[in-house]
């Protein structure tokens, strides 16, 4: 069988190779390789999480930014090169990774107890982690826009995003489908409880992708998420999907006069996970374990507009450091933005994500 | 009629064809020119300011050059850069130059082919390259190391080599070969001693030609690189993809200045080749 | 003669020692490579290696109608095995690309049947736990997630798929992507080729007949931005063209345009072209420049002398004199945008992408290598073929770095 045979020839080359790794490679013992999401939000998670733990348990730590998806984690397991330890993720990408053994699973009872001593199995959001995620944080991917573009009637509806007539000119939007088939079904006139429902069937992928299709020509689109409050900056798009901590750094710090439209808004969590496989699992779960802590999730809500995603965190929730401002009213999660909010459905997401992420290329390429 | 067309052989259709090479070659050098100014902007803009175009001092600034020298992130990649070009070029150099010293023997059969192949890796997609080597390095055990990257490099920058050596070469009197044999030279000793220093310009600027290659590249680094090995123009990369800011304006300047400092260089060798091969 | 030939021997052995450590360099870190590649693209060995059992099975299962309770058995417990060793996901994201949803079908399956093993019927409850597994097409794309070695990736990359009994069918509308790439791929090439063409051609005239010191000086003028740095021209593209750019300030500024008229140049199709004219410009007028340096000036004078108009001397006596510089210039040119990566990436939006970015896609973010090594193989084809071309019209050592 020329396969098989193949095959084996193939498996001595490997073995050729890990020879020569083992006299050409150096490998950097105890540094952690922390991947987050980069901006203002991976500045939040140096200063709240990053820098407490180095400082209280004299390991490096060395961050990169990714733009999320599962590609290189996927990559570095299968091939074996395993060079991220601990990677943040939103919960449908740590799902899915979970599900395919791309990362080592974190157990509730060693993640640590809230204050009052309640179990951490106690302390989360339901549907809030994965069973390889710590303590994570609650996200939205709203719409934004410069006030300086619409000075007399501005935009207040998700429906705004897609009325070109009313409020010309360009649109940011994030070049993966997730979010922008939800948002295209929720201004087509979807109630918030059967967009899923309606993204099962063809008929409604097809109305997703219509409406997609009505502001096409004015699209931008953008990767990371400290793109789009640069885009707006810039006036290279009137109007831009983004995360809502991007947005509020950019109000706060740059004084950017810039207006979430908190309808429709599309809320997620993340949580970070250990990549398996890797040599320094012992140091990433100790990372875990400290970034999990009520106290250290509450920490980057000082700099970042993220609520925890433990109940106990969530009370510690206090003011802005910067500029003292009360971070409550700026949470996904505040009764006020909440009248039309969307909670991301993972399991559709994982389950359809590759099929969507490849019609959504044809839809690009078109 | 004929002293006009005479004339105009050296100049076709006059100013109409000067302007035209004048609207080329302004094509070709101002945008890289226009970043030099927008580096000391004053404000995070990509254009210029009112301020900078009525030069009032405030409105220029230094603020992105103490922001790179400060940041901590481009002068480590500065060193891997410089790291792993060297790495580079000094293998691509030596094999190199070897080869075209080879090649320009008639007596080689199969040259063309030969030729071909030596060339190939700068006439492939460098996307073609980066994917098959990220496969190839990773299933060798060697993804994310500099060994890799100073192979991948190398491999690419070689062809440079080979070229400028081969210019040089083709300038080349093999006869000089041969008196030094007749003087009682062997092989080696004449490499050394006559050809070698003969073409030494080419082989410098092919050196500098495999150096900027590799000091220029991405994808490839971007295909089987690691944290370990962020470089420059992945630096580079992410700025310009993700969050641009002027300080890309500022590294470009210094990219800039450094180019022409090459350019210098190699136009000085050119001068100095023994066969002013062009 | 003995002694002649002898000596070509010895002069050709020296000259084949030269030369072969580049040679095996390059066969070792290139062309090895290279040829991992296309080995991906038809040996893909995962599912193979993961569900021994299942396909062995499958293969003699006739297709037609659904398997039979042993097959079930077995290809149900190799699932619960393969999910406790975390094993079942990567091969459910391999057979979720040929059928959609068969990733849910197999995970989920898979953790009810550990949960509890079936008394009875494995069939019934695995469709009961699922009812896709009561579907031919379901096991059909696990046998053919199965092959070792197949050319699906290749049918993929022509926009081609197999039908249920094999034979080869075109894609549905909404999954045809890549022949219309490659064709738009191939226009934007020629594009490119013929405004550089039209650009360098004038200016390569005017350096090959200028006084040797001026033509030196321009010559370094075409030399600077060949020597900066292509991310560093790609920041400046970006910084002039861009809405709030340079280029559309300049001209609101003017007043040539209202603010809501600021030009789309950037981001998409006319920033791919632009920019890689400008990248590749510097291709096409190196080789006319050194070809037209070495026509006669005297030839034009003469054409003149007999009568002939400017235009005529220019179409009858110096055009075919510089069609080396020309097929030379415009291949190379061709060559090197048909497979251009970066440029595209970085300023070309959604409608100025070219195939390569399409292989990067796939590389990157889908991680279907198999296709990205398939596409990368036709583009390599494509490129190889040209090459050949370009070493029998032009030959590969006439290639030159400078002026």
């Amino acid at each position: 069988m020329p396969a098989r045979k193949f095959h084996s020839t193939w498996q001595s080359c490997r073995w050729l190779g890990l020879g020569l790794w083992l006299l050409g490679a150096s490998t950097a013992a105890q540094t952690l390789t922390l991947v987050s999401y980069g901006g203002s939000y991976g500045r939040s998670v140096e200063l709240a999480w990053v820098e407490p733990f180095m400082a209280e348990t004299g390991i490096e730590v060395r961050m990169e930014d990714y733009n999320g998806g599962l590609a290189q984690i996927r990559a570095q397991v299968e091939t074996g090169n395993v060079f991220w330890d601990v990677v943040d993720l939103t919960t449908p990408d740590a799902v899915r990774a979970c599900d395919e053994g791309l990362l080592e699973f974190v157990m509730l009872a060693d993640l640590p107890a809230a204050a009052d001593g309640t179990p951490a199995s106690e302390d989360f959001l339901p549907d809030s982690r994965s069973e390889c995620s710590g303590g994570g944080l609650v996200s939205a991917t709203i719409v934004a826009f410069n006030n300086q573009q619409f000075p007399d009637a501005p935009p207040s509806r998700l429906e705004d995003f897609f009325d070109l007539e009313r409020f010309p000119g360009r649109r940011g939007m994030r070049r993966v489908p997730i979010a922008n088939l939800e948002f295209a079904l929720l201004a087509d006139g979807v109630p918030i409880n059967e967009v899923y429902a309606t993204l099962d069937t063809e008929a409604g992928i097809a109305r997703a992708f219509a409406k997609l299709d009505t502001i096409k020509d004015e699209i931008v689109f953008w990767e990371a998420g400290a793109q789009p409050p640069q885009m707006l900056a810039d006036e290279e798009v009137v109007m831009t999907t983004a995360y809502n901590g991007r947005i509020f750094n950019a109000q706060v710090l740059e004084n950017q006069p810039f207006t979430i439209i908190w309808d429709g808004q599309l809320q997620e969590t993340s949580g970070p996970g250990i990549v398996l496989g890797t040599p320094r699992l012992e140091i990433a779960r100790r990372f875990i374990e400290f970034m999990s802590r009520p106290e250290s999730l509450a920490a980057i809500s000082k700099y970042i507009s993220y609520s925890p995603t433990r109940y106990s965190a969530n009370a510690m929730v206090d003011s802005h450091r910067e500029t003292g401002i009360a971070m409550g009213p700026h949470m996904p999660s505040a009764p006020a933005n909440m009248k039309r909010a969307l909670i991301s459905d993972w399991l559709w997401w994982a389950d359809n994500g590759d099929e969507m992420n490849e019609r959504f290329a044809v839809w690009l390429s078109r | 009629m004929s002293a006009a067309a005479s004339h105009s052989h050296s100049r076709p259709r006059g100013w109409l064809h000067r302007g035209f090479c004048a609207a080329v070659l302004f094509f070709l050098v101002a945008p890289v020119l226009v970043v030099i100014p927008l580096s000391f902007n004053a404000e995070p803009y990509f254009t210029f300011t009112e301020g900078m175009l009525r030069l009032e001092a405030d409105a220029w600034s230094l603020r992105w050059y103490q922001n790179i020298l400060g940041e901590g992130r481009w002068l480590p990649a500065l060193g891997k850069s410089l790291l792993i070009g060297s790495g580079a070029a000094l293998i691509a150099t030596t094999l190199g130059t070897l080869a075209a010293i080879g090649l320009s023997s008639p007596a080689l059969p199969g040259r063309g082919a030969v030729m071909a192949l030596l060339i190939s890796p700068m006439v492939t997609p460098i996307i073609i390259t980066a994917a098959g080597m990220s496969f190839f390095y990773s299933d060798l055990g060697l993804g994310q190391t500099y060994t890799a990257l100073i192979l991948a490099h190398a491999v690419l920058g070689a062809p440079f080599v080979v070229i400028s050596v081969g210019a040089s070469l083709s300038g080349y009197n093999h006869d000089l070969n041969r008196a030094a044999a007749n003087l009682g030279a062997d092989w080696w000793t004449t490499l050394r001693r006559v050809q070698l220093p003969l073409i030494a310009p080419g082989v410098f600027t092919g050196a500098l030609f495999a150096f900027a290659a590799s000091f220029d590249e991405v994808v490839v680094v971007l295909f089987i690189g690691g944290p370990d090995q962020r470089t420059i123009p992945r630096e580079m990369w992410s700025g310009i993809r993700e969050q641009i800011s002027p300080e890309i304006l500022a590294v470009a300047t210094f990219l800039i200045a450094f180019a022409l400092l090459l350019l210098a260089a190699v136009n000085w060798l050119r001068q100095r080749d023994y066969a002013g091969a062009s | 003669m003995a002694i002649t030939l002898k000596r070509w021997n010895r002069q050709a052995l020296g000259a084949a020692l030269l030369v072969a450590p580049l040679a095996i360099f390059v066969a070792v870190t290139f062309v090895a490579p290279l040829a991992t590649m296309l080995v991906r693209s038809v040996y893909q060995p995962a599912v193979a290696e993961a569900l021994p059992e299942t396909l062995a099975a499958l293969a003699e299962w006739d297709g037609g109608s659904l398997p039979d309770e042993e097959t079930f058995r077995i290809a149900g417990a190799e699932f619960v095995a393969l999910n406790e060793r975390r094993a079942l996901g990567s091969v459910a994201t391999r057979v979720n690309r040929l059928e959609s949803g068969m990733r849910s079908t197999l995970l989920g399956t898979a953790r009810s049947l550990a949960a509890e093993t079936p008394s009875a019927s494995w069939r019934e409850t695995m469709i009961a736990a699922d009812a896709d597994w009561g579907a031919i097409k379901s096991w059909l794309a696990i046998r053919r997630a199965g092959e070792v070695i197949t050319p699906r990736y290749y049918l993929n990359a022509l926009d081609l798929d197999r039908g249920g009994a094999g034979e080869i069918v075109v894609q549905p509308e909404d999954r045809r992507i890549y022949v219309s790439l490659l064709l738009r791929t191939l226009a934007i090439s020629i594009a490119i080729t013929g405004i550089c063409l039209l650009l360098a051609y004038p200016l390569a005239w005017l350096l090959a007949h200028a006084r040797p010191r001026r033509a030196g000086l321009l010559l370094l003028l075409v030399l600077v931005p060949f020597w900066t740095s292509l991310l560093v021209r790609t920041t400046s593209w970006i910084v002039l063209l861009q809405n709030q750019g340079v280029i559309n300030d300049l001209l609101v500024t003017l007043g040539i345009l209202a603010e809501q008229q600021r030009l789309a140049l950037i981001y998409n199709m006319t920033g791919t072209i632009i920019a890689m004219v400008h990248v590749l410009l510097p291709f096409m007028i190196l080789p006319l420049y050194s070809i037209m340096r070495a026509i006669p000036e005297r030839h034009m004078q003469a054409a003149a002398s007999l009568g002939a108009s400017h235009w005529q001397a220019l179409r009858r006596v110096y055009w075919p004199q510089s069609l080396p510089g020309v097929a030379a210039g415009s291949l190379l040119v061709f060559i090197l945008s048909i497979g251009y990566y970066i440029t595209p990436a970085l300023v070309g939006g959604r409608t100025g992408q070219l195939i390569s970015s399409m292989i990067a896609y796939h590389m990157e973010q889908s991680l279907n290598w198999g296709l990205a090594a398939a596409l990368g193989g036709i583009l390599l084809l494509l490129v190889g073929t040209l090459f050949f071309i370009y070493d029998r019209l032009v030959g590969v050592d006439r290639m030159r770095l400078s002026g």
